[in-house]
């Protein structure tokens, strides 16, 4: 399976009116997630969540794809 | 003054009843003449409610203010009769461009989708929109009140009554109904002691409108940490008059009066279009906003409208659009109150779906400010991690959020709708506000939106109008109950009948976008939202939609 570069966040069940809402309503979440947290506890947020969602992609390939697009140009 | 507009001075006469040191009762009195209250006074003279609007001054918005006005404001203006004015004046944008530091990261195209009257938005100074108001209200014969501050309200069982004060003193008035649409600080509301729960911002932002000497794009543009401003967020816009709209964020610590001098602003504007552009400095203003509602809109007679029910921030254009379909909602309902025709409970549901409507825009237009202000290390790390990944993967494109286009909201919980009992596709959903399409009448080409509105209407899908001939009877007994519906037919080929309107969908789009077919029906509130649709028409159904809709026992 390959990286999906494409807008892709949706929740079974529910119904968008607006293209933009799906995307919005993760970012919220990924933001609120972090509210009153200090920078280290924020870090230690990030890799553990990074961790969930890897065993859950579970495939290699796609990982390595995203890892490098993550690296590229930091 | 400034050098592209003169603001009118309207003139304060003194109130008959004042001379005469008598009070008088009206059904409606409005407190506020900025769009919102102009809005719904009009709305009021369209439904034939003598209405009294006061003001505690005597021209119009000073500064451009609010500037954008998206496609369902635009639908309700045409409803009211100054939509030509308003797009004529305005500017039609569709190219909005995207920097990240020193780069752009992408630009999008708006594209409307074609065969809608209206583009989603336009950009208009908010003066000539409230001008154009005015001028509409005087026109319908709104009784205008200039320089008539209110001082205090009193609630009565039946109605309010307002103290207010004039050039000449002070006088008494009484409303059966009260509209306070008299802004953000709302004296009224705070008369009353209502409480606005909500969210400060602790942020600075600097407008100014600057008339530009040479010719520049009529884009919108949207820095995040560019190099002539670090740290924070810009935004250029274009305005009628070749005014530009510049929107710099100048953080919570910054001196608002110190910021507005000119020696300030205008290197700031140089840095930004590079120093060979030549411009001239129109208007400067500083302002913070809130994001916040009061818990109910109706308290017993008096029924807030626009700001002084909610705040927004200013990202998403969330304010004067919102604010005009609070009127919008508001003045059906409260023409059958008046008539007798509903119960005052049909004004609860004024609140309970602006209430569904203010959380929405609250939630979009917070989402865009906690994008474009991130609070914190984490917040601002994933905010640019999602800009620099913007300029290569659309994925990350759709998550940049510098604003979301206003756009209505569909009501598909309230009380008002009748859900459906066969399946239909599309977005015309019970609740949704209608999708224009081009219609024909006769040979002369129009449009969907402006053959609607201002009273319950059935739209009646078939192929050849005639074939409809034998329920012209039911259709017409529909039209002639207490609260009535005006049949609509909406025909594929061009046809007629007598007594009834028969539209011609004249590119198919009517039929496409509501997904009906032969015998379709849909069922349509004043304000050009869907109550209810079925396959099949069936006027008992429709008639307790109806009741359902204006909350009557069915």
């Amino acid at each position: 399976m390959p990286l999906t570069l494409t807008p892709n966040f949706s929740e079974p069940g529910k119904r968008y009116f607006r293209a933009f809402s799906p995307g919005d309503d993760f970012y919220e979440m990924l933001i609120d997630a972090h509210r009153d947290l200090s920078d280290e506890q924020s870090a230690m947020l990030n890799a553990k969540l990074i961790l969930l969602l890897a065993n859950q992609i579970g495939d290699l390939s796609v990982l390595r794809a995203a890892l490098a697009q993550a690296r590229d140009g930091v | 003054m400034l050098k592209t507009y003169a603001y009118p001075k309207y003139e304060y006469q003194q109130p008959q009843e004042q001379l005469e040191r008598s009070v008088a009762r009206y059904p409606v009195v409005i407190v506020g003449a900025g769009p919102v209250g102009m809005a719904a006074a009009i709305d009021c003279r369209l439904h034939g409610i003598p209405v009294v609007l006061l003001d505690e001054d005597d021209t119009v918005s000073v500064g451009s203010r609010g500037v954008c006005y998206a496609k369902r404001a635009l639908e309700i203006l045409d409803r009211l009769g100054v939509g030509d004015r308003v797009v004529a004046k305005g500017v039609s944008w569709n190219v909005g461009r995207t920097f990240f530091r020193d780069e752009e990261v992408f630009n999008f195209n708006l594209l409307p989708e074609p065969d809608h009257k209206r583009p989603g938005m336009i950009n208009l100074q908010q003066y000539y929109l409230e001008e154009y108001l005015v001028d509409r209200c005087v026109e319908l014969g709104v009784d205008m009140r200039w320089k008539n501050r209110v001082v205090s309200v009193q609630r009565m069982s039946d109605g309010v009554r307002a103290t207010i004060e004039t050039p000449d003193g002070t006088y008494g008035i009484e409303a059966e109904w009260l509209i306070a649409a008299d802004g953000a600080r709302s004296p009224i509301r705070k008369q009353m002691g209502l409480e606005v729960e909500g969210k400060v911002f602790q942020d600075r932002f600097l407008i100014a409108d600057v008339v530009m000497k040479a010719d520049f794009p009529a884009e919108r543009w949207f820095w995040f940490d560019p190099p002539f401003h670090p740290n924070q967020s810009v935004l250029l816009h274009r305005q009628a008059d070749n005014v530009w709209r510049i929107d710099f964020q100048l953080g919570w610590n910054a001196d608002p009066e110190e910021e507005k001098k000119p020696e300030k602003v205008i290197p700031r504007i140089k840095a930004m279009l590079g120093d060979e552009r030549e411009f001239e400095l129109e208007w400067v203003s500083v302002y913070t906003f809130q994001c916040r509602r009061m818990q109910e809109f109706r308290h017993g007679r008096v029924l807030f409208v626009g700001d002084a029910a909610h705040q927004v921030s200013p990202f998403g254009a969330r304010g004067a659009n919102s604010g005009i379909q609070d009127a919008d909602n508001l003045v059906w309902k409260l023409k059958l109150v008046l008539d007798g025709k509903a119960l005052e409970g049909l004004l609860d549901t004024y609140s309970t779906e602006r209430v569904a409507a203010a959380d929405e825009n609250l939630m979009n237009s917070t989402r865009s400010t906690d994008f474009i202000t991130p609070k914190s290390a984490a917040s601002r790390t994933f905010r640019n991690a999602v800009l620099t990944l913007a300029e290569h993967h659309t994925f990350a494109r759709a998550l940049v959020n510098s604003g979301r286009l206003s756009v209505p909201v569909v009501l598909a919980d309230s009380p008002l709708t009748t859900a459906d009992e066969e399946p239909f596709s599309g977005s015309m959903v019970p609740g949704a506000p209608m999708d224009d399409a081009p219609v024909g009448i006769g040979d002369k080409k129009a449009w969907l939106l402006d053959q609607v509105g201002n009273t319950f209407q059935l739209l009646y899908f078939t192929d050849v109008a005639e074939r409809l001939a034998g329920k012209l009877d039911e259709l017409r007994g529909l039209s002639m109950d207490a609260v009535p519906v005006e049949p609509v037919i909406i025909s594929e080929k061009a046809g007629a009948m007598d007594g009834v309107r028969v539209l011609h969908d004249l590119m198919h789009l009517v039929a496409r976008r509501y997904d009906a077919r032969e015998g379709s029906v849909y069922l349509l509130r004043p304000d050009q939202h869907v109550v209810a649709r079925w396959r099949k028409f069936d006027a008992h159904k429709i008639r307790a939609a109806v009741a359902r809709a204006t909350c009557n026992p069915q």
